[in-house]
């Protein structure tokens, strides 16, 4: 039923976008392809099984509806274990977001926060590999990732001042019909805690770094891709709980066989 | 780099201990390299940061301290030149960032906190920090969030400090670096003016002054093809009403730093010559230094003192920079003139370098004129090469002057009027209107009152002789006589 709803709910949200996809999740074929982050030294290509996404980031409005719903992630309930003092510090109150606000992605979640809504809904977070497929898309290619023009518009995010956040849905579909992926917030991955880059950048040629944690280590490859990069070097300063003002998250679903 | 410079210490320890004998006590003692002063000594000291070009006060401390220090990020928009935006990146709001001072052998507790508002995460790696990374990997910090670590200050220096989180060459290009003043146990000696220089390289979508916001351009960062080339962070920081002040006979102090990502700076001030340079706030200074040499990651000390009054240009003598990209800041010098250092402009002459062989005419004649055995022929030779230097960039090679601008000298009824009025005109030059040969001139003859008496006479002579007019040999005497009973413009030279 929680599901019903909050699907019906993510909806009418799409509806009254500007964009009216045809449903909430687009279908992402899969594929090989090459990740910035190998799963083992020497691995560059990986293998993303077909899945479901989100086309749009879950936005302010949504994830209301889910604390009315689940009263324990209300500001102010879960434990400091799960989030930090900053949760949902921009909402006018407990359960309502600013007004004006509501078509914005939401932020200020904790990757508990952004997990616990997924589950509700039956869904899950996507992982980085199926996030980085799903983004390394444009209008036309599966893989847009050497294009110039893809690099420098997602490097012109970078360039903007934070201010205030864009509604979603205004920046122009994938491939997949994916919303929303540059040039808008950040976004949790389900695993994002393991992607063990080293807290100084400039570390990735250190043949010691494979010591630490045997295969699982990783290592980045194709340093030209900045644009990917960055979004990386900012997943890896977050802890679980942590929660900031320009990191929000969409969900995934496994496709049913 | 970090082994580089403990081997470098090693190889100083080493230097000294085999000279020990012949090294007197004090030098061996001094803090030449890495020192540890023991623990730190009394209530933990909060660092006061300033923003540039301002520097802190010296610590003034004998003994090692407890230092807190906190530097926050800020991302903002910022002018880089007039009518051009930038999203920096900055260390405490300011590019370059915060000034940090501290004395060798302190502990410093050092916060990083990177502000709400971020859209990334940052850290800091200050070369002053002797650990891995200089402090990068601890100080890593995502938006909204705070970084602990603690330092012992080892060895005494000016530093760059910088972000070091991927892409680090944007987050420098950015704006993300600044400077870490480690003083010597004993301190600096004491100056009038202290300033925080640093100069980077900035990377534009836009061409050089295209207004509005520019972004930031990775590709042109890449191939180090700057858009601007900058003294703190905008082309406008260090000049106008915010250029560096002093007076005359003040000692200055500079603390000069290059952020880069990419370029290395030539520091030259122009019209100065630094009495000391310590690079790298090294412990052996230089002495009588033109242009200097800052690495991209790199500082210096620079120290002279004023002598002459004026605006002294800094520039980064890769000139292009400076005057097509912005690397340019103005020190202004306020006092009483000084003469006998400097002169200001004594004079300006005609002078023309190919007609040099033709004066040789005009050596025979003044060799003539000492012995009074000048002839009119003499004359004539030496007013034709004069007037060719003087007088022809007007009227004319052969006199026939320019039409409507410059009258004829050529067969002209004003010369063959009144010899005396063209020696007056020569010498105190003429404004207004004229009429010659029934062609009225509105223009300006400035004095030529620098030429002598002799010189006068022969250009006249030459004249009157030439081109169809008939009048008189013009002798010094008249000349002479006609300088001591006439006015000159004010300005003119007697």
């Amino acid at each position: 039923m929680k599901k019903a709803v909050a699907l019906l709910f993510i909806a009418a949200m799409s509806l009254a976008a500007e964009v009216t996809p045809a449903e909430d999740l687009a279908l992402v074929p899969g594929g090989e392809f090459r990740s910035v982050l190998p799963v083992a030294p020497g691995v560059a290509r990986v293998t993303v099984a077909k899945f479901k996404m989100d086309r749009l980031p879950v936005t302010n409005s949504a994830f209301s509806k889910f604390a009315v719903e689940h009263p324990e992630w209300q500001r102010g309930r879960p434990s400091k274990l799960f989030v930090d003092e900053s949760y949902l510090s921009h909402w006018e109150n407990v359960v309502r977001p600013k007004r004006g606000t509501e078509r914005q992605p939401i932020t200020q979640v904790s990757w508990y926060a952004a997990s616990a809504y997924c589950k509700a809904r039956g869904a899950r977070l996507p992982t980085w590999h199926e996030w980085e497929f799903t983004a390394a898309a444009n209008g036309t290619m599966r893989d847009a990732r050497d294009d110039p023009a893809w690099q420098s518009t997602i490097l012109a995010w970078y360039s903007r001042p934070s201010g205030t956040l864009p509604e979603i849905g205004k920046t122009e579909a994938n491939l997949y019909g994916v919303y929303d992926l540059h040039g808008v917030v950040w976004e949790w991955v389900e695993d994002f805690n393991g992607m063990l880059v080293s807290s100084d950048s400039r570390e990735q040629g250190d043949p010691n770094a494979l010591r630490f944690c045997g295969s699982g280590a990783l290592t980045l490859e194709q340093k030209d891709q900045y644009a990917v990069l960055m979004r990386v070097a900012m997943l890896s300063g977050m802890q679980a709980k942590y929660t900031t003002a320009t990191m929000g998250f969409r969900c995934a679903q496994d496709e049913s066989p | 780099m970090r082994r580089i410079k403990w081997m470098a210490g090693v190889a100083t320890l080493l230097v000294i201990a085999a000279c020990t004998p012949s090294q007197p006590e004090s030098q061996a003692n001094k803090s030449a390299t890495k020192v540890d002063l023991g623990p730190p000594q009394g209530e933990p000291i909060h660092a006061v940061l300033t923003s540039p070009p301002e520097v802190p006060a010296a610590t003034n401390r004998k003994a090692p301290a407890k230092v807190i220090v906190e530097l926050e990020v800020i991302e903002k928009e910022m002018e880089i030149a007039e009518g051009v935006k930038y999203t920096f990146w900055t260390f405490g709001g300011t590019v370059p960032g915060s000034f940090i001072r501290v004395r060798q052998g302190d502990t410093v507790e050092f916060h990083l906190k990177n502000h709400p508002t971020s859209k990334m995460p940052h850290n800091i790696d200050l070369h002053g920090v002797t650990g891995p990374g200089g402090g990068a990997a601890s100080s890593f910090t995502v938006p909204g969030h705070a970084s602990q670590f603690t330092f012992k200050a080892l060895n005494a220096g000016i530093y760059v400090y910088h972000c070091a989180t991927a892409p680090v060459g944007m987050h420098v290009a950015n704006g993300m670096y600044g400077l870490i003043l480690i003083e010597p146990p004993e301190g600096l000696p004491p100056v009038d003016h202290e300033y925080y220089v640093m100069q980077g390289d900035f990377y534009t979508v836009g061409k050089y002054r295209e207004k509005g916001l520019q972004p930031f351009d990775m590709q042109r960062a890449i191939d180090e093809r700057p858009t601007y080339v900058l003294f703190n962070g905008s082309e406008t920081s260090l000049t106008g009403p915010r250029a560096l002040k002093a007076k005359t006979h003040e000692t200055m102090r500079l603390f000069v730093g290059n952020g880069g990502p990419n370029l290395v700076s030539s520091f030259h001030v122009i019209g100065e010559i630094f009495d000391r340079v310590q690079q790298e706030g090294g412990t052996h200074a230089q002495e009588n230094v033109q242009t200097t040499l800052i690495p991209a990651g790199g500082a210096a000390i620079v120290e002279f003192t004023t002598d002459v009054p004026g605006n002294y240009v800094m520039v980064d003598h890769s000139i292009f920079r400076a005057f097509n990209k912005g690397a340019l800041a103005i020190l202004e010098v306020s006092g009483d003139q000084n003469l006998a250092i400097y002169s200001g402009k004594e004079g300006d002459e005609v002078y023309i370098g190919d007609k040099v062989g033709s004066l040789a005419s005009v050596a025979t004649a003044v060799e003539a004129s000492s012995r009074g055995a000048l002839t009119k022929d003499q004359q004539v030779q030496a007013g034709a090469a004069l007037y060719k230097g003087t007088c022809s960039v007007c009227h004319q090679e052969s006199g026939q002057g320019l039409a409507s601008v410059f009258p004829p000298l050529a067969n002209s009824d004003f010369l063959k009027a009144d010899a005396r009025k063209a020696i007056e005109v020569a010498l105190n030059g003429l404004s207004g209107k004229v009429t010659v040969n029934g062609v009225a001139y509105n223009s300006v003859m400035p004095p030529m009152s620098q030429l002598n008496d002799d010189e006068i006479a022969n250009i006249l002579t030459y004249v009157m002789g030439s081109w169809g007019n008939t009048g008189p040999q013009v002798s010094a005497a008249q000349v002479k006589a006609v300088r001591a009973s006439t006015k000159r413009p004010e300005g003119a030279a007697h």
